[in-house]
């Protein structure tokens, strides 16, 4: 199956990300139901690219495959240049280290303040002291513009005040690649839009690429480039 | 140093289990529980056999005849005091002393009721105890009739410690016959005997007229400096005939423990006790990791997305087990103090922290809670980063 991965590009080697054939199912026998079926995406270093597609189209599994967090059936999927088809765990949790995800939830620790949770982030860089790595954070959370905010629980913080925490820890750990599923889903349209913006700033500061699923309509002008997905297949414009 | 500063992390175990204080507070109780109920437990257990033995601790000996038909101290049966004369042929052995050794009856002066005493009989020139202040003591026994008493002794005896003090003549029956308290001195109860009295071996056979004559219970034996008491044992088991047993002083002391271990219930009912103190730290401590690690299992999945090991993750756990134990024993240990310090006064029961149990403790709580979080940690395998989106 990895030898249907005939003729890399050029273009895919030095790729972010480069999806090639890639099909996924869910269930065993009877209940086996295929939600992915042949897709192909690249993504460049610091491209921005949103995906959207009906509920259930398959956009969730598309980002948790090039994420490292699922391990690939079919395909193949390959991010900073690493085929994940056949990677081991052990693979796949160091490549997730370069990959900054934010989820349509905040999920921060709930037990750790803002600048800590962000320093969870930073504590992943390799050969930092304790003080650099905690600088860091502060600066990511005065990026996102929570400077104020250092100290407290995410119990404390608005719903958008926590998305802009989960971008700081995301980013904190210097990823070349952003995942991103819905963060806007939770927040009011105007906060929607103001983390989106911050989230597309900082990516092109660091010249991160990211691949956004996103519904909201008032959001698709950050895009470089729109992706649709229907029924498990990708039909790309522009 | 630089090392460390590169390797520090959030202290995430410890902000876990301090964010939710009620939830650290039912887990420290629950351990502190467990050890105070171990220390106790096994003290009691301790403190027991080793009160089996405060008086046989006493003596001035390296090894030590008794008959074989002895059983412990409470039932000592006779031997030819010959045995230690032939004793004294080995080259290494300096000194012998006979001891009578016997349960009486002892009429409380105030009360008149009568409880047993232990009265041992040895001629008052003779070393006994190793303490020194006996020899001036014992000079006092050479008049007949008269007895040294213990006055650690408990309290049923009456108050004789009190009225000697005052300056009073002490006088009272001992096994029907008049007795007078010349001194007092400072033994302690054991397991088999209440309190305790010495008195010289003339003394002990007017209070036992039916003793054999020749006839003793235990007989000490003092070796040369540099002797070694197992060899010299050794030498005196061929010579000496099979109507006597010797022991090393230790050996004396473990065949005493040993009688209270084997005839009663006592060790099993103890160990069986801090077992169960065991058995109820487990199932509190896994309870309460069991709980904080699915309680923050989508945070531990968020984790495990940002590109931490599940190693690591399985460390968190692993540190929360230990901060348990350590924050759990510090209050174990010091109320397991305080209570051996009641008991002490009030039993006058020989127990205390000493440091081997109180290792044996900490082990048995950091097995505790090593233990429960391991199968805690079987909840994390459940953490799938893949159903975080
Ligand atoms: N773990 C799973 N096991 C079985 N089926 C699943 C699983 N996850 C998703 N599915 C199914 O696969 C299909 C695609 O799911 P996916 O979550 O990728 O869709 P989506 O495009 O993200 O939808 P939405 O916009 O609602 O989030 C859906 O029909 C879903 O029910
Ligand atoms: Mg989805």
């Amino acid at each position: 199956m990895v030898a249907a991965v005939s003729s890399p590009s050029a273009r895919a080697s030095s790729a972010t990300v480069a999806v090639e054939g890639l099909s996924h199912w869910y269930g065993h026998a009877a209940m086996r139901r295929q939600v992915l079926q042949g897709v192909d995406l690249t993504i460049t270093p610091g491209e921005v690219v949103l995906l959207t597609g009906p509920s259930g189209c398959g956009k969730t599994t598309l980002l948790t495959l090039v994420g490292a967090l699922r391990s690939v059936q079919q395909g193949s999927v390959r991010v900073f240049g690493q085929e994940l088809h056949g990677a081991g765990r052990d693979v796949r949790q160091r490549l997730r280290r370069s990959i900054g995800m934010i989820f349509q939830g905040h999920n921060l620790l709930r037990c750790l303040t803002a600048e800590q949770n962000v320093q969870m982030g930073s504590d992943l860089l390799e050969g930092l002291s304790y003080r650099a790595r905690r600088d860091q954070a502060r600066q990511w959370l005065r990026a996102v513009g929570l400077g104020d905010e250092l100290g407290k629980l995410p119990h404390d913080l608005s719903g958008g005040q926590k998305q802009r925490v989960a971008i700081a820890r995301a980013l904190a750990a210097r990823p070349r690649l952003l995942l991103a599923d819905e963060p806007t889903a939770a927040l009011d349209s105007r906060t929607g839009r103001e983390v989106v913006d911050l989230l597309q700033s900082l990516a092109r500061e660091q010249g991160c690429g990211v691949l956004m699923v996103t519904h909201d309509p008032r959001i698709l002008d950050v895009a470089d480039r729109l992706v649709r997905m229907e029924d498990g297949r990708l039909m790309q414009d522009g | 140093m630089n090392q460390f500063w590169r390797s520090r992390r959030i202290p995430l175990a410890w902000l876990l289990l301090a964010r939710q204080p009620m939830r650290l507070g039912v887990a420290l109780a629950g351990i502190a529980f467990a050890g105070i109920l171990m220390f106790m437990q096994l003290g009691f257990r301790d403190g027991l056999f080793e009160a089996s033995v405060t008086v046989h601790k006493l003596f001035d000996a390296d090894l030590v005849l008794m008959s074989p038909r002895t059983m412990s101290s409470i039932g000592m049966a006779g031997f030819p005091r010959r045995r230690l004369v032939q004793a004294m042929a080995d080259p290494e052995v300096s000194g012998t002393t006979p001891v009578h050794w016997n349960l009486l009856l002892w009429r409380n002066p105030q009360t008149r009721n009568t409880r047993s005493i232990l009265t041992l009989g040895f001629d008052p020139t003779d070393p006994l105890f190793t303490d020194p202040t006996l020899t001036e003591k014992a000079k006092a026994l050479t008049q007949k009739g008269r007895v040294l008493f213990d006055d650690r002794s408990r309290p049923e005896f009456g108050p004789i410690a009190e009225w000697f003090k005052q300056g009073k003549v002490v006088e009272t029956e001992v096994a029907g016959k008049r007795v007078r308290v010349a001194e007092l001195v400072s033994l302690g109860p054991s397991f088999g005997a209440d309190g305790n009295m010495l008195t010289s071996r003339e003394t002990f056979l007017q209070l036992m007229p039916g003793t054999p004559p020749g006839s003793i219970e235990l007989g000490l034996i003092r070796l040369k400096p540099g002797a070694d008491p197992a060899q010299v044992a050794a030498r005196l088991k061929t010579m000496l005939p099979s109507d006597v047993s010797i022991y090393t002083k230790k050996g004396f002391e473990e065949f005493e423990k040993n009688y209270w271990r084997s005839s009663t219930a006592i060790g099993f009912i103890f160990t069986l006790g801090a077992g169960m103190g065991f058995v109820v730290g487990c199932v509190i401590v896994y309870q309460i990791l069991y709980s904080d690690v699915s309680d923050h299992l989508p945070e531990y999945a968020t984790l495990m997305a940002m590109g931490y090991r599940l190693a690591g993750l399985l460390g968190v756990v692993a540190r929360e087990a230990l901060i348990l134990a350590m924050l759990g024993y510090l209050p174990a240990y010091l109320a397991g103090q305080g209570l051996y310090a009641l008991v002490r006064s009030g039993t006058r029961l020989p127990v205390e922290m000493d440091p081997q149990r109180a290792l044996l403790v900490f082990g048995m709580i950091l097995v505790m809670c090593m233990g429960s979080a391991a199968f805690a940690m079987r909840r994390l395998a459940d953490a799938d980063p893949a159903e975080i989106f």
